[in-house]
């Protein structure tokens, strides 16, 4: 589904991923880990198509397809999600706007006609209760006044609503209590199927707990220095990073 | 390579004037100058009792007397207002359409293209329009209608005629003829405009709506409305205005006067879109206008609503003047600036009566090189005890060349008084749109979200069918906005 050849990326001028491989197949779950200031968000921005974040070289497929020359709004639509790690507000903007614009974004896109108001609600409403997200807090800005917690639940939401082909999860589970690590767990075993893949970018054994990854990628200095299964996760939580970083 | 706001102001540079077309149609204008001999040939093309004539001249001549106010926040080279044509009708109106069928189709054309259909029955349901075309009323519709509920709505023109008492008794009565420089001009020169009579205790079966079209090259346009709702009455209001495109500048110096009795209501709309400009600011109108409504009775209240997105000069400050006890006055308001459009816009709001009430909401959206002020007056006397009055003022910036300043002024002469002040100022931010795109949303569509969703406060004050109207001109304001 994606496959990252030999990538190097710069921001701001300044270069970031150094040669980095990847490849997602479909049905799959990847954990990426690695120390602050790896890339790892880098990696997570040029797959969504940040302005500024220039692939110097290297490829980047989407179903075969370049997935570098489509708008980020052409990647959404063709099912890319990007989880931010700080998801941004949007005052005076509700929710269910940005929601239903998304939804019908996606419906021109495969050239289906617009949601109906009442299908669109009551759909909204069936995937808030998954998450435990209060419908009414939808009618609010996006994330507007939303604790860090209820942001990350919110990004879940977005995404149940949206069901994406490839969800990439950018430390969603950071800063979060056990009962709302369990609810982004919930929420991502809901759409893990085998026509889906996941790319999880975390610091913690916890969420791995309760979602099972196919493989393990250590990230470090910009580049993929270790490939691994489950246990991999496991070694990082006791060993920490320097053991990589040195080899 | 991020959107950084050049991108942003690129895609706002591309917003394109849809209302911009000429309509060529042969129309009778009087030569450019203003004298008193022009306002005596203007006054009898329009065979005017000699009061009015009379109310024409003493404006002017304390016009002579007056200067252009230099206060505002807006640069324009001087006018010359002997450039300037006082008068233009189209030809085939001389002696005034009986009907709509004896409207010129040429001009039923024009208003078509504009989105605004004349014929009855294509008309919004429940919307009375009259048309002011340059410097005469071209049709009013659904008049039978509102004349059995007693309402009248025609061409103050007419008004001058049919209801000479009623016009004599309120016109400048809100707005002396010499209130200011563009109020005296107005005065000396109006030509059309509307005349709405609301009689006691009628709730106006339908919304009126006015729209004002400048077609003629040099020429001004100069249109003065009255709205008078007796006691108990009922109107809500609405105006729109558009200009073909064209490279000079052209004057708009309108006066609106509103009156209500005890217990009465009008709500005042307008949606202004004349022509803005180009990107360089060539062209474009200057939009000065006087706009004053009078709370003369107990419980009674005016609410203006404006959706502001044309003109290359916006200098406007609708107030209300709250004299009667427990009165109410509102100004809600969206400006929008962009390319080197400027507006200096606001309210005024006088407490006289006791327990009186104000509300202001301004939002304005700066882009290009825009350049917004709000300048607002709340000013209690010492009559009004138990004064309220909430103002909320944002600022939306759209890049970094455009810019947005706030002008509160208060002045309160009774302790009892409470005054609130909020203001914000925000800009559209690149990871806001980068976040709307990772959904799946254009740039342009996370724009125009964005901005709405700004103006959303105002917009709901709207009549309905308008609301809608008007969030699809800021979309097409912002049209081009992102690549
Ligand atoms: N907008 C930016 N401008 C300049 N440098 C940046 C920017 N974003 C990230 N960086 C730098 O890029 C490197 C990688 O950051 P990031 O991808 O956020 O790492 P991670 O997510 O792995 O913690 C860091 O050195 C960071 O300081
Ligand atoms: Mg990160």
């Amino acid at each position: 589904m994606l496959e990252v050849k030999g990538l190097h990326a710069t921001v701001d001028g300044k270069e970031i991923l150094k040669g980095l491989d990847l490849v997602v197949r479909a049905g799959e779950v990847h954990a990426i880990m690695g120390p602050n200031g790896s890339g790892k968000s880098t990696l997570s921005h040029v797959i969504a198509g940040r302005e500024g974040y220039t692939a110097s070289a290297g490829t980047v497929l989407f179903d075969g397809r370049d997935l570098l020359e489509l708008e980020p709004e052409v990647r959404a639509c063709e099912g890319i999600f990007l989880g931010f790690q700080y998801p941004v507000e949007i005052p005076g903007v509700s929710n269910l706007t940005l929601l239903k614009a998304a939804l019908n974004a996606r419906r021109k896109h495969r050239g289906l006609p617009e949601i109906e108001a009442t299908d669109f609600l009551a759909w909204v409403r069936d995937r808030a209760r998954l998450v435990k997200i209060d419908p009414k807090m939808l009618s609010r800005g996006v994330n507007e006044g939303f604790s860090g917690g209820e942001k990350k639940r919110n990004e879940i939401l977005q995404m149940l609503i949206l069901e994406p082909r490839l969800m990439i999860l950018d430390e969603t589970d950071s800063g979060l209590d056990i009962d709302a690590l369990k609810i982004v767990a919930d929420g991502i075993n809901t759409l893990r199927s085998p026509e889906r893949a996941t790319i999880l970018v975390t610091h913690y054994q916890r969420l791995l707990d309760y979602v099972r990854p196919d493989h393990v990628h250590v990230l470090a200095g910009g580049r993929i220095v270790r490939s691994g299964g489950p246990e991999l996760a496991l070694e990082l939580e006791q060993k920490g990073y320097a053991w990589l970083e040195a080899a | 390579m991020a959107t950084q706001p050049q991108d942003i102001q690129e895609l706002m540079r591309r917003r394109e004037y849809s209302a911009g077309f000429v309509t060529s149609i042969e129309s009778d204008t009087i030569a450019p100058g203003l004298s008193e001999d022009v306002i005596r040939l203007i006054s009898a093309r329009k065979q005017e009792p000699e009061w009015l004539l009379e109310f024409r001249l003493k404006a002017y001549r304390r016009w002579l007397k007056m200067e252009q106010p230099k206060w505002a926040q807006v640069h324009y080279p001087p006018i010359d207002y002997q450039a300037i044509s006082y008068y233009s009708q189209p030809k085939s109106h001389k002696d005034g359409p009986k009907s709509l069928d004896e409207v010129d189709p040429k001009l039923l054309e024009t208003y078509k293209k504009l989105g605004i259909p004349l014929k009855e029955q294509e008309m919004l349901a429940g919307v009375a329009m009259d048309v002011v075309f340059d410097s005469v009323s071209v049709a009013t519709t659904f008049k039978k209608k509102l004349g059995e509920a007693g309402v009248i709505f025609c061409p103050i023109s007419e008004a001058v005629h049919e209801h000479p008492d009623l016009v004599r008794k309120y016109l400048g009565s809100v707005v002396p003829f010499g209130d200011n420089f563009y109020a005296a001009l107005n005065s000396a020169v109006f030509t059309d405009g509307s005349f709405v009579f609301i009689p006691k205790g009628v709730r106006c079966p339908m919304e009126l709506s006015t729209y004002f079209r400048i077609n003629e090259r040099n020429t001004g346009q100069f249109e003065r409305t009255l709205i008078i709702a007796e006691e108990g009455a009922y109107v809500s209001y609405l105006e729109g205005c558009t200009a073909p495109q064209r490279d000079e500048n052209q004057l708009h110096a309108a006066v609106v006067e509103l009156v209500t009795l005890d217990d009465a209501q009008i709500k005042y709309s307008t949606v202004q879109n004349w022509y803005p400009g180009d990107e360089e600011g060539r062209g474009g109108i200057y939009n000065f206008v006087t706009k004053r409504g009078d709370c003369r009775g107990r419980r009674s209240k005016i609410s203006w609503t404006q959706v502001e997105t044309g003109s290359a000069i916006t200098w406007k400050y609708p107030s209300c003047i709250l004299r009667g006890d427990d009165s109410v006055g509102e100004f809600y308001s969206v400006a929008l600036t962009h390319h080197r459009q400027q507006a200096d816009t606001g309210t005024k709001m006088i407490h006289v009566g006791k327990n009186t009430r104000s509300t202001i909401v301004s939002k304005g959206i700066s882009a290009g090189h825009g350049q917004q002020s709000y300048r607002g007056l709340v000013r209690v006397l010492e009559s009004a005890e138990n004064a309220r009055n909430h103002t909320q003022c944002d600022s939306l910036l759209i890049g970094d060349r455009c810019g947005a300043h706030t002008f509160p002024y208060t002045e309160v002469r009774n302790p009892s008084a409470r005054l609130e002040h909020e203001a914000t100022t925000s800009k559209i931010a690149e990871d806001q749109l980068y976040y709307c795109r990772t959904r799946g949303i254009a740039e342009e569509e996370a724009v125009s979200m964005i901005v709405n969703g700004f103006c959303k406060d105002v917009f709901k004050e709207l009549p309905m069918e308008f609301a809608v109207e008007a969030g699809k001109l800021l979309a097409v304001s912002l049209e081009g906005a992102v690549g």
